[in-house]
């Protein structure tokens, strides 16, 4: 689950991880009133002074999209906020759809002397968590693995040690930072550490992390995405979830159990289990078609996730042909026949349905399927003629 | 004619209790696994489909004599449960469940070094050696006793894969699933080691997909790690005629391997269902992992439906070859 950088801003004040004073607005008014606080704030106000107005949404590379404006008036923090809100941002991150922007983040303008990236994730093969630190932050940190893998520290961490000593001296060494500086740089990464491994983060990212020109170091953004396994142990990190930042039907499918991803083609895919889910995209695609979705009813799949799956992979206007991939394992064919039979029923499907059955009761299942009256539901043995009938019905 | 498991293997079932628990004991039982206690803390004295039930894996142990656990405690829980098989030297440990956080498995893989332990999953189907023994949830009857050890990181299109196999007429020496999951116990580099010094495999399967370096890093072992047989392995024809057939590049790989990846159709960015099955930053694609397999020798299948008759027909040329 992604964090919007306001409230990953907010987990990285409470834990020691200084970030420029802002605040969050949702409405062109409130913008207001947040300039006049921040400007209030501060001890020495530039004249005007001036404040950032950040789009919040779950994607990378606003600036360029236009997703960060500046406001040097309370007047203008809110035509700028009234800019930004409501809008779809279409960012290199996004898509063709873009994202909507329902808040901005306000946020004192820092002058900045250096930019450095700082991140924790997992690192899987050792399996283990690791640090990456980069003295060129404030651009694309992938471009940067591309060009210049020098460019970036790699440091595992002992998860029942946590951070050594020698482990931070290199870390502030290769970042560049001596001194008091260097004494800040291991709070801060010793605090980013604590609160990836507190709260159960996937990844934590800070790009830029900056050097002020006095040399204080502040979180000029901030990127946290959660363990989606591990929120039972966060339900206050649960609730901060934005389902308006997921594509709608892969929100509505993950609500009850089911794995969908929305793919730009036409032919609808219902399978069980997530390998065999891409299998069959897989072979879809090499038959000669495109699959719609990739979608796994789940394991325990019954009749009522069968017909779930169903009404999902119908929401997609775009779908012509349905190809169902199903091997019965424990999950009997003949019920699952039986699910198919209802749920197009239930839901009048009329579009074309190829159904590939394979395990456990396969010869009543496909029994079942061939008396079916219904015209457009046929039952073939083998995937690929079945990937073949499909990719002919929707180009056909 | 197995790995890590056969007919002598005593089992219990830690989550006996639970719904997914008793009904794959049943299934294991009707395999004639050797499922001798279950544990569910608090229930000890209990029985499920006649099999003791215990409060602690510990008394579980010491009263059943046993050397693996199968694990179906659900996801909040599993972190503990593992410990406890852990505490109990186990000498092999497979998680069934699916969702334990990953962080939990960091910590699990952290105290699994040193030890003795195997720790297969978690979000996996188990293993089987076929006709011996099954610990976890696969459907049984697909599966034949043969040769060709099968690897995986899937479900369901791991029992596709072994079912085209048995139709084929090839049996299974051992099949195992390692799990969906981005951390895992174990990796498919600890299989291959094992498979390449089982006489009784002749031929490995590998199902792979997009994400992480799992295959990457199985065709570097591949390449630099596997070691020849001795040349006395009885009755493993396949193997001795895969050394002297050209079909062995990149010094050492004794045995043939088949490699299947699923996902190439895959988005960037985009989780695919297994929460291992995400491409990022470009890394861990279908092809990469193909390309990495090829360059090894590994013979790699385009199509998922063409599994069981490649392997059919590869091993067919070794032995006609011989």
């Amino acid at each position: 689950m992604k964090l919007h950088e306001y409230q990953a801003k907010q987990l990285f004040a409470s834990a020691g991880i200084p970030v420029p004073r802002g605040r969050v607005a949702t409405t062109p008014e409130a913008a207001a009133d947040v300039y006049d606080a921040l400007k209030r704030q501060c001890v020495t106000p530039q004249e005007p002074f001036a404040c950032n107005v950040k789009a919040q949404l779950h994607a990378g590379g606003r600036g360029k999209a236009g997703g960060v404006l500046v406001a040097h008036s309370a007047a203008e923090a809110s035509s700028q906020t009234a800019k930004l809100l409501g809008k779809r941002l279409v960012t290199k991150q996004t898509g063709p759809d873009g994202l909507p922007v329902s808040a901005v983040l306000l946020d004192e303008r820092i002058e900045v002397a250096r930019e450095l990236y700082l991140a924790v994730t997992i690192d899987r093969f050792p399996a283990a968590p690791v640090l990456l630190a980069s003295r060129r932050g404030g651009v694309d940190i992938e471009e940067v693995a591309a060009t210049d893998p020098q460019a970036i520290l790699h440091e595992p961490i002992d998860i029942e040690h946590g951070l050594r000593v020698a482990q931070l001296e290199r870390l502030s060494a290769h970042l560049g930072s001596t001194g008091l500086q260097a004494q800040a740089l291991h709070q801060l990464i010793r605090n980013a550490w604590t609160l990836f491994d507190t709260q159960d983060a996937a990844l934590l990212e800070i790009n830029p992390l900056v050097v002020t020109p006095e040399g204080r170091l502040l979180a000029l953004d901030a990127k946290v995405t959660l363990d989606d396994n591990a929120l039972f142990r966060h339900p206050d990190l649960a609730k901060l979830r934005d389902p308006a930042q997921e594509p709608p039907i892969e929100y509505k499918a993950s609500q009850i159990g089911i794995s969908y991803v929305g793919l730009d083609g036409n032919i609808g895919c219902l399978v069980n289990g997530a390998g065999l889910a891409m299998a069959t995209n897989d072979i879809i695609k090499l038959a000669g078609g495109n699959p719609a979705n990739f979608l796994d009813v789940g394991g325990g799949a019954n009749l009522e996730q069968v017909t779930n799956a169903f009404a999902i992979i119908l929401a997609d206007a775009h779908v012509k042909v349905i190809l169902v991939n199903i091997f019965g394992g424990i999950m009997r064919c003949d019920w699952v026949a039986q699910g198919l039979l209802n749920a197009t029923q239930t839901l009048q499907v009329t579009m074309p349905i190829v159904v590939r059955l394979q395990g456990t009761n396969v010869d009543e299942g496909r029994r079942l399927l061939n008396d079916t009256k219904a015209l457009n539901l046929v039952s073939v043995d083998e995937l690929e003629a079945a990937a073949k009938q499909a990719v002919e019905l929707a180009n056909g | 004619m197995s790995i890590l498991i056969d007919r002598e293997t005593r089992v219990i079932v830690q989550g006996i209790t639970g719904q997914a628990g008793a009904f794959h004991t049943e299934k294991m039982l009707e395999y004639r696994t050797k499922v001798v206690g279950g544990v569910t803390p608090g229930k000890g004295g209990a029985a499920v489909h006649g099999v003791p039930v215990f409060s602690t894996v510990q008394e579980a142990q010491r009263a059943t004599g046993a050397t693996a656990t199968v694990i179906f405690v659900p996801a909040r829980f599993a972190y503990e449960a593992i410990l406890e098989a852990l505490a109990a030297h186990l000498g092999l440990i497979v998680v069934i469940t699916e969702g334990i956080p990953t962080l939990d498995m960091v910590r699990v893989r952290r105290k699994l070094v040193g030890t003795a332990t195997r720790l297969i999953g978690p979000n996996c189907p188990g293993l089987i050696t076929p006709g011996e023994c099954k610990l976890g949830i696969m459907p049984g009857y697909i599966h034949r006793p043969g040769r060709v050890g099968v690897l995986s990181r899937s479900g369901t299109l791991t029992y596709d894969a072994v079912y085209q196999l048995t139709q084929a007429g090839l049996g299974q020496s051992t099949c195992i699933g390692i799990g969906g999951d981005p951390v895992l116990g174990s990796s498919f580099v600890e299989f291959l080691q094992l498979f390449q010094d089982d006489p009784d495999t002749d031929a490995v399967v590998l199902i792979g997909e997009i994400g992480g370096t799992e295959e990457e890093e199985a065709a570097r072992f591949i390449k630099t790690r596997m070691t020849p047989p001795p040349v006395t392995a009885a009755g493993s024809g396949a193997a001795q005629c895969a050394a002297s057939s050209g079909l062995v590049t990149g010094g050492g790989v004794t045995k043939p391997v088949f490699a299947f990846i699923a996902g190439r159709m895959a988005p960037k960015e985009k989780r695919m269902g297994h929460a291992g099955a995400i491409i990022a930053g470009g890394h861990g694609t279908a092809l990469e992992k193909m390309d990495a397999l090829k360059a090894v020798g590994v013979t790699v299948i385009d199509s998922p439906a063409a599994i069981g008759q490649t392997v059919k027909v590869h091993l067919n040329q070794l032995s006609t070859k011989q």
